[in-house]
């Protein structure tokens, strides 16, 4: 049904834009795209290593957003318990690559490949939010946002007492990565690939390419699917969808599995970023920072995402290298200048205001309307906001398929 | 026995607190539909204007203009942004309220460093004994303050023009704007309240048995959106009930620590929300909530 709407939808908009632009566009999309593919592989040649290290945590945090804007874009459902999520995966990770030891505290570890930690841990952060989910499918929205409140709390509460496993209020040190012998950290064997030795940074950038690329294309998929169409109908309307068929509670269940096994993966890779596990790496303010990058991003938009974790996850990095160059801020604590982190979550904090309040659709929203310049003047409706969740009721045709099915 | 009543009396006197704060979080919910993240940072602010001023001007002038910059903070919010926002997706304003959270909270945070700020509360930080049961004073006043405001505030939501108007609008806020309500007004009005009892929690969750001023104080504001929840968003008083069960569960928690060592020291912090998420299992819209039909 929907998908009629869309097709014809589509239609109309690239008649609009007439045959030619049309025609051209579909051609140069893929060639785009294979462009910027080329030049992320060949970033690690040229580019030093603080700026590939950035790009390993930026697409772990891609990964993480893009899971968590199926869960609050698409489905609607507000969750703030993204860093929970984050830190089963990561502790699984560490827990079951890592070996037995510890400086300060005894800490266990299974010693088992580290690709097996990864799958595991994207297993189990699904398993935990599979355990949560009858408490997330029978929530309404913003029940559900103070209650995964809660889960980040206990999550916390775990990191700081389960010494065993986690190493408690000081963490442990998260294994170096490796896929069948091939090792990602320093002290592997030579390699050098255009005169560039590779070494961990250069090896992890290509670890988060591929992932943060494979969770993207998954995502993309998955929003033009049947189910896709299902979770953005329960976005708009529970009601609605369970009168056109759709199983409301499984269908939330699932998406929560799916969103926190995303979040799961993203927390390995945030371990393996960092290089430790510690509590406070999994804070309340971690769930805010990936909000923010959904929001950011544009609700609903999986590139969005990917933009919106850019932005976030590397303004601090960025703020703390060049803070020396940028007016107010400063790096050491006894000058007046504002902190990095500080700075950068001023600076976030008010952009998710500013973007709430005029360009509801985010990045992605901004995109889309520089690419469509034939759109009315007037077209945002008595209330700008009413589009902040379902981005595509406007009388725009959005451009992705999966953005327009939701009337 | 006696470990356990003076528990209870802790109990009772923080679940006032967190009725204070929860209340405040209702009331913005019903008036403009609002879950409002903010309200904790709110409460901070709060907290540390009392704690700054009161070097200077004293303490009772202090508390005056402290609960006047939060009500003030809280005013500014509602009319820039909220009022914006008018009819816009309750998750939106939740999240807009989460941006104004994490500034106001990094402003603070860096404002306090690593300080910890003393509230130089008159009544001092000595404990009241009745025979072995000891609670301390400060509390002992809050429970009283608490009690007083909460009446207060009950007879205003029943009897005055606000309140009428108030639940007028959440009942349904078409038919009350075509009767002339402001809705304008109802939701300035219902922040500037929540602003001040929040300011008012403040006051005294930063008093002993708590150190002062730091921004811990914002994880204690936070347990009491469980309250909130607990109760039914939009029931005051599940904001009551919800304040005081978060409250004794949190205070037993603690007190019977040992007891309960297998689930991890500083188990007490935590209990809130366990307490919550178990209620929610069971009822999806809090205690006193009203239950959302449909029917398809």
């Amino acid at each position: 049904m929907s998908d009629t709407v869309t097709s014809e939808r589509t239609a109309t908009g690239s008649a609009a834009a007439g045959p030619a632009t049309g025609r051209s566009r579909s051609l140069l999309k893929p060639l785009l795209l294979a462009v910027g593919f080329v030049i992320l592989l060949l970033v690690p040649i040229y580019v030093e290593e603080f700026w590939l290290r950035t790009g390993f945590a930026v697409f772990g945090a891609a990964i993480g957003a893009i899971g968590l804007n199926l869960l609050v874009g698409t489905t609607g459902q507000l969750s703030l318990a993204h860093a929970f999520f984050l830190a089963v995966g990561a502790v699984t990770y560490t827990f079951v690559a890592g070996e037995p030891g510890g400086v300060a505290t005894e800490v266990g570890g299974l010693g088992l490949p580290p690709l097996l930690g990864m799958v595991l841990g994207v297993l189990l952060a699904g398993l935990a939010g599979l355990l949560f989910s009858p408490v997330a499918a029978r929530l309404r929205g913003i029940y559900l946002g103070v209650a995964s409140l809660g889960l980040v709390f206990i999550g916390i509460h775990l990191l700081n007492t389960w010494e065993f496993v986690t190493g408690g209020f000081n963490g442990r040190i998260a294994p170096d990565f490796s896929l069948f012998g091939f090792e990602f950290s320093n002290n592997a064997s030579y390699l050098a690939i255009a005169g560039v030795p590779f070494r961990e940074a250069e090896r992890l950038w290509y670890l988060g390419l591929f992932l943060a690329i494979g969770a993207y294309w998954f995502a993309h998929n998955l929003l033009r699917s049947r189910p896709g169409r299902a979770l953005q109908t329960l976005r708009d309307s529970e009601v609605a969808a369970s009168v056109m068929g759709v199983n409301v509670q499984g269908y939330k269940a699932r998406v929560f599995l799916v969103s926190s096994m995303y979040a799961g993966l993203s927390g390995v890779l945030l371990a393996l970023s960092i290089g430790s596990i510690a509590p406070e790496s999994f804070g309340l303010l971690v769930s805010i920072q990936y909000l923010a990058m959904v929001v950011l991003g544009g609700l609903g938009s999986v590139g969005g995402a990917a933009l919106g974790a850019l932005f976030v996850s590397a303004l601090p990095l960025v703020f703390q290298r060049y803070a020396d160059i940028i007016p107010l801020v400063s790096a050491s604590r006894t000058d007046p200048g504002i902190a990095p982190g500080e700075a950068a979550r001023f600076l976030f904090g008010a952009a998710i205001i500013v973007i709430i309040l005029y360009e509801p659709g985010g990045l992605a929203g901004l995109a889309r309307r520089f690419r469509r310049p034939g759109r009315p003047g007037g077209g945002r409706n008595a209330s700008p906001s009413s589009a902040a969740t379902s981005s595509s009721t406007s009388t725009v045709p959005s451009d992705p398929p999966a953005q327009g099915s939701t009337t | 026995m006696t470990q356990f009543l003076s528990l209870l009396f802790n109990g009772i006197s923080l679940g006032a607190l967190y009725a204070l704060i929860a209340l405040g979080f209702v009331i913005i919910f019903k008036s403009s539909e609002v879950v409002s993240f903010t309200h904790g940072s709110l409460l901070l602010l709060g907290a540390y204007s009392i704690a700054r001023l009161s070097d200077t001007i004293g303490f009772l002038p202090a508390v005056i203009f402290g609960l006047a910059i939060t009500a003030a903070a809280a005013l500014i919010v509602e009319r820039l942004i909220i009022n914006r926002l008018r009819g816009a997706p309750v998750i939106s304003l939740a999240i807009v309220t989460i941006g104004v959270d994490i500034i106001i909270l990094t402003e603070l945070t860096r404002r306090l460093g690593s300080d910890i700020l003393n509230v130089p509360h008159p009544w001092g930080g000595e404990s009241f004994r009745i025979g072995d049961v000891g609670i301390s004073q400060n509390r002992l006043v809050a429970t009283i303050v608490a009690g007083i405001l909460i009446a207060a505030f009950f007879v205003a939501f029943k009897y005055s023009s606000w309140g009428v108007a108030m639940r007028a609008s959440a009942e349904d806020g078409e038919t009350a704007a075509l009767m002339g309500i402001r809705q304008g007004r109802v939701s300035a009005v219902s922040w500037v309240v929540a602003g001040v009892l929040a300011g008012v929690a403040a006051l005294f969750l930063v008093g002993a048995p708590t150190p002062g001023v730091s921004p811990s104080a914002y994880a204690v504001a936070l347990r009491a959106f469980p309250a909130a929840i607990l109760g039914g968003l939009d029931s005051t008083g599940g904001a009551l009930v919800g304040g005081l069960l978060i409250g004794l569960a949190e205070s037993f928690a603690a007190g019977y620590q040992e007891q309960i060592l297998f689930l991890g020291r500083g188990f007490g912090e935590v209990v809130p929300y366990v307490v919550m998420i178990a209620v929610l299992l069971v009822r999806p819209s809090g205690l006193f909530g009203t239950k959302e039909l449909t029917r398809v």
